[in-house]
């Protein structure tokens, strides 16, 4: 792994992805619900069950899942394209977000084919929409210490315990949650498995939880004595923290993780023209430009990866470190430079879009991982550990 | 296979202690003349002219090996210096420079300040209005860089010294091929300070273990790493072209982002490293060195944001995404004047 630097190599999208962002363009200009910047700056994390059916009635729902299962069967690179250009006008996608991109993926790799069948369809349709099941009160960038346990009845299986930080599950349908079915939190990652838990069973509670910026996109889930069938288990008893890691390769690689405050940079770079203050601000705006053009060829260069079966997990941990570095750059940079002439501030539009980024900024380097676990698994990729 | 030909060359005539001489002020001829009777200069000329026919990508490799090197001559320019004139077997012999500061004087004497490697180079490329001019180091009045060990010499030439090429590009393509080369040039660089603060991180013992083992220490490592993957990939990027030459946006992106790393991967190899760093026996300050130089020739983050920003901001794609796609796209105008360029020879004497 010493030449972990040479792995990331130069790729370009085919051009049949290129053909396909005409494609993508044309829908967002007819059918992008209009809203102002501070809206569309929620992008991933905002709900809207309508856009995402909408999506769906095009195939763009389960984009990378197997066409008998009602995906898309497109490959990573039209993938890349699709969710660049729906998260570079802030498309509401968050309803159908992490099914698309990693529920999905995971059913289809682990999930038996009863699993598939009930799940992927109506996942592809935007009938169901899924969230993450990690994080628990305790659990946090230690993972493997989940204590949420589920053991075995003669039906199946009962579940207690606690997940948090979850987004949007108080508005979706089923969680994959990660529990531990054998052993105790000391035994770290042997005995943990994943379950796939409907939201409406009895003995589940969701809450949201309310952020700082007002919204609760934030919730935390219940679990006491859900009673779960045999079939709730996805993939092996026991391999639930291979599979997680698996889960959380589809999370780190994506193109998600540069463009979380690109409706910010844009609302700014259209009031500099606007009010002709360009000249002043011309190196922080080329800075952005000059981050932004490499980050994007790395991560082409991941999706290049994952177009060719490989799972890049090293190489997205140091794309993402980076990627967020660069997203929380964004309001930071504009905030300075907004503030360097008191006497014309800008209007109320960008203003609360900046302060929106802003305020969400320090979740971009804690979500899918910190900051601090992704340089730890860099240096293990180095060798160094 | 060509780039392990240049590194077998380098092995034997590039070590870090020729070059310690050479920055000394021992000759640099063993070295220039194994490269250039290999004909490695005409690397980049069109095979039916006698040249290598090779791409921008194979240069690439060559120019990240020179800076991984510390190759101190104009190597890279000298090759790259063959597509910017009509005729390349029109360039003199020996090792040409680029010069981004060549201005004329009222007497009509000409001058360029701090050009990279021009203790070792025998004539220099700088652009001056619309036309390419070609000037002997030689016939200049040379002083050196006041930097201990840098190749860099401010020049002056008396007027009339100078021959204007037929160019094969517009004057105004030299700096940001120029800076294109530093950019590849750094990033090979910057991989070697990677490998020796990786392998010093790794064999160093304080507290009873190597202090690559200390989260601190990895840490470090992993942005420095971050850095070093950014700067090779924004360089990558614009080497990664068929047209003849790179368009501006790619060379800036590429020596914008390359600058910026350097100072940070700098920073963290001496930290890492310790005092033996800075010691004049422990190769690292060859390349160090050589990262805050090349951040600053020819144009360093500053310079290139701010022609980017302009770019940006002028350009008609509503969305920066749209803009920054375009950054890579072959967009290089064709010289249109070109045939119109009559050749201007007023070599003194």
């Amino acid at each position: 792994m010493a030449d972990l630097l040479e792995n990331l190599r130069l790729a370009s999208l085919p051009t049949e992805a290129e053909a396909f962002r005409r494609e993508v363009k044309d829908f967002l200009a007819r059918d992008l619900p209009e809203s102002p910047a501070d809206v569309r700056s929620r992008s991933w994390l905002a709900f809207d069950h309508e856009f995402s059916r909408k999506l769906a009635q095009r195939g763009w729902v389960g984009v990378t899942l197997p066409k008998q299962y009602g995906g898309g069967d497109l490959d990573a690179f039209s993938r890349f394209v699709l969710v660049e250009e729906l998260l570079a006008v802030g498309a509401p996608v968050g309803a159908h977000w992490i099914a698309d991109r990693q529920s999905g993926p995971l059913i289809l790799k682990f999930g038996s084919e009863v699993q598939k069948q009930a799940y992927l369809p109506r996942i592809c349709r935007g009938d169901i929409f899924f969230c993450i099941g990690m994080s628990e009160p305790n659990s946090g960038s230690d993972l493997a210490s989940v204590g949420t346990r589920a053991v075995r009845t003669d039906k199946g299986w009962r579940l207690n315990g606690r997940k948090t930080w979850t987004t949007n599950g108080h508005k979706c349908d089923y969680t994959i949650a990660l529990v531990r079915t054998s052993g105790a939190p000391a035994d770290r990652q042997a005995g943990l498995s994943q379950f796939i838990v409907d939201l409406k069973l009895p003995g589940v509670t969701v809450r949201p939880i309310v952020d700082l910026t007002g919204d609760a996109h934030f919730s935390e889930m219940f679990f006491d004595d859900v009673e779960l069938a045999q079939d709730a288990l996805i993939g092996n008893e026991g391999d639930g923290w291979k599979q997680v890691n698996a889960e959380l390769a589809f999370e780190r690689s994506g193109p998600e993780r540069l463009y979380s405050s690109i409706v910010l940079l844009d609302c700014w770079l259209q009031w500099l023209r606007a009010s002709g203050r360009g000249e002043q601000h011309l190196e922080t705006v080329g800075r952005f430009a000059a981050h932004l053009a490499t980050l994007r060829q790395m991560s082409i260069a991941l999706t290049a990866k994952l177009a060719a079966g490989e799972s890049p997990v090293v190489e997205a941990a140091l794309v993402k470190d980076l990627g967020t570095e660069f997203e929380q750059s964004v309001p930071a940079l504009i905030e300075a430079a907004i503030g360097a002439d008191p006497t014309q501030p800008p209007d109320a539009e960008l203003m609360r879009t900046l302060a929106y980024v802003s305020h969400m900024a320090p979740t971009f380097s804690l979500r899918g991982g910190t900051r601090e676990i992704l340089r730890g698994m860099i240096a293990r990729g180095l060798g160094l550990r | 296979m060509f780039v392990e030909a240049i590194a077998s060359i380098l092995d034997h005539h590039c070590t870090p202690a020729a070059v310690r001489a050479i920055e000394s002020g021992d000759s640099v001829q063993p070295l220039a003349a194994a490269l250039a009777q290999a004909g490695f200069l005409e690397l980049l000329s069109p095979e039916e002219l006698g040249g290598g026919g090779a791409g921008w990508r194979d240069f690439f490799d060559v120019v990240l090996l020179c800076g991984a090197s510390a190759v101190p001559l104009p190597l890279a320019q000298s090759m790259a210096a063959r597509l910017l004139v009509a005729d390349p077997q029109s360039l003199p012999m020996g090792y040409i420079t680029f010069a981004s500061s060549l201005a004329r004087g009222t007497d009509g004497s000409l001058q360029a300040l701090h050009v990279p490697c021009a203790r070792t180079a025998s004539h220099l490329i700088g652009a001056l209005e619309d036309d390419l001019l070609l000037l002997p180091v030689s016939g200049s009045h040379l002083l050196p860089s006041s930097v201990p060990g840098s190749l860099a010499a401010s020049l002056c030439w008396p007027a009339g010294t100078e021959h204007v090429l037929r160019a094969g590009a517009h004057a105004a393509d030299l700096t940001p091929l120029a800076a294109l080369i530093h950019a590849g040039l750094l990033a090979g660089a910057m991989k070697r300070c990677f490998d020796l603060t990786m392998g010093y991180a790794n064999e160093r013992v304080q507290f009873g273990k190597p202090i690559g083992k200390f989260q601190a220490i990895q840490h470090q490592l992993s942005v420095m790493a971050e850095h070093v993957a950014a700067g090779r990939m924004a360089a990558q990027a614009a080497f990664g072209t068929d047209d003849r030459l790179p368009a501006l946006p790619a060379c800036a992106v590429a020596k914008a982002r390359t600058s910026e790393a350097a100072q940070l991967v700098a920073t963290i190899a001496h930290a890492v490293h310790g005092a033996m760093g800075v010691t004049e026996e422990y190769d690292l300050q060859l390349f160090t060195r050589r990262l805050h130089e090349w951040r600053v020739t020819h144009g360093s983050e500053a310079h290139w944001h701010r022609a980017l920003g302009r770019l940006l901001l002028d350009s008609p794609q509503p969305l920066a995404v749209d803009f920054v796609r375009t950054v890579w796209e072959s967009g290089h105008v064709a010289p249109r004047k070109l045939a119109l360029q009559r050749t201007r020879i007023s070599v003194r004497g």
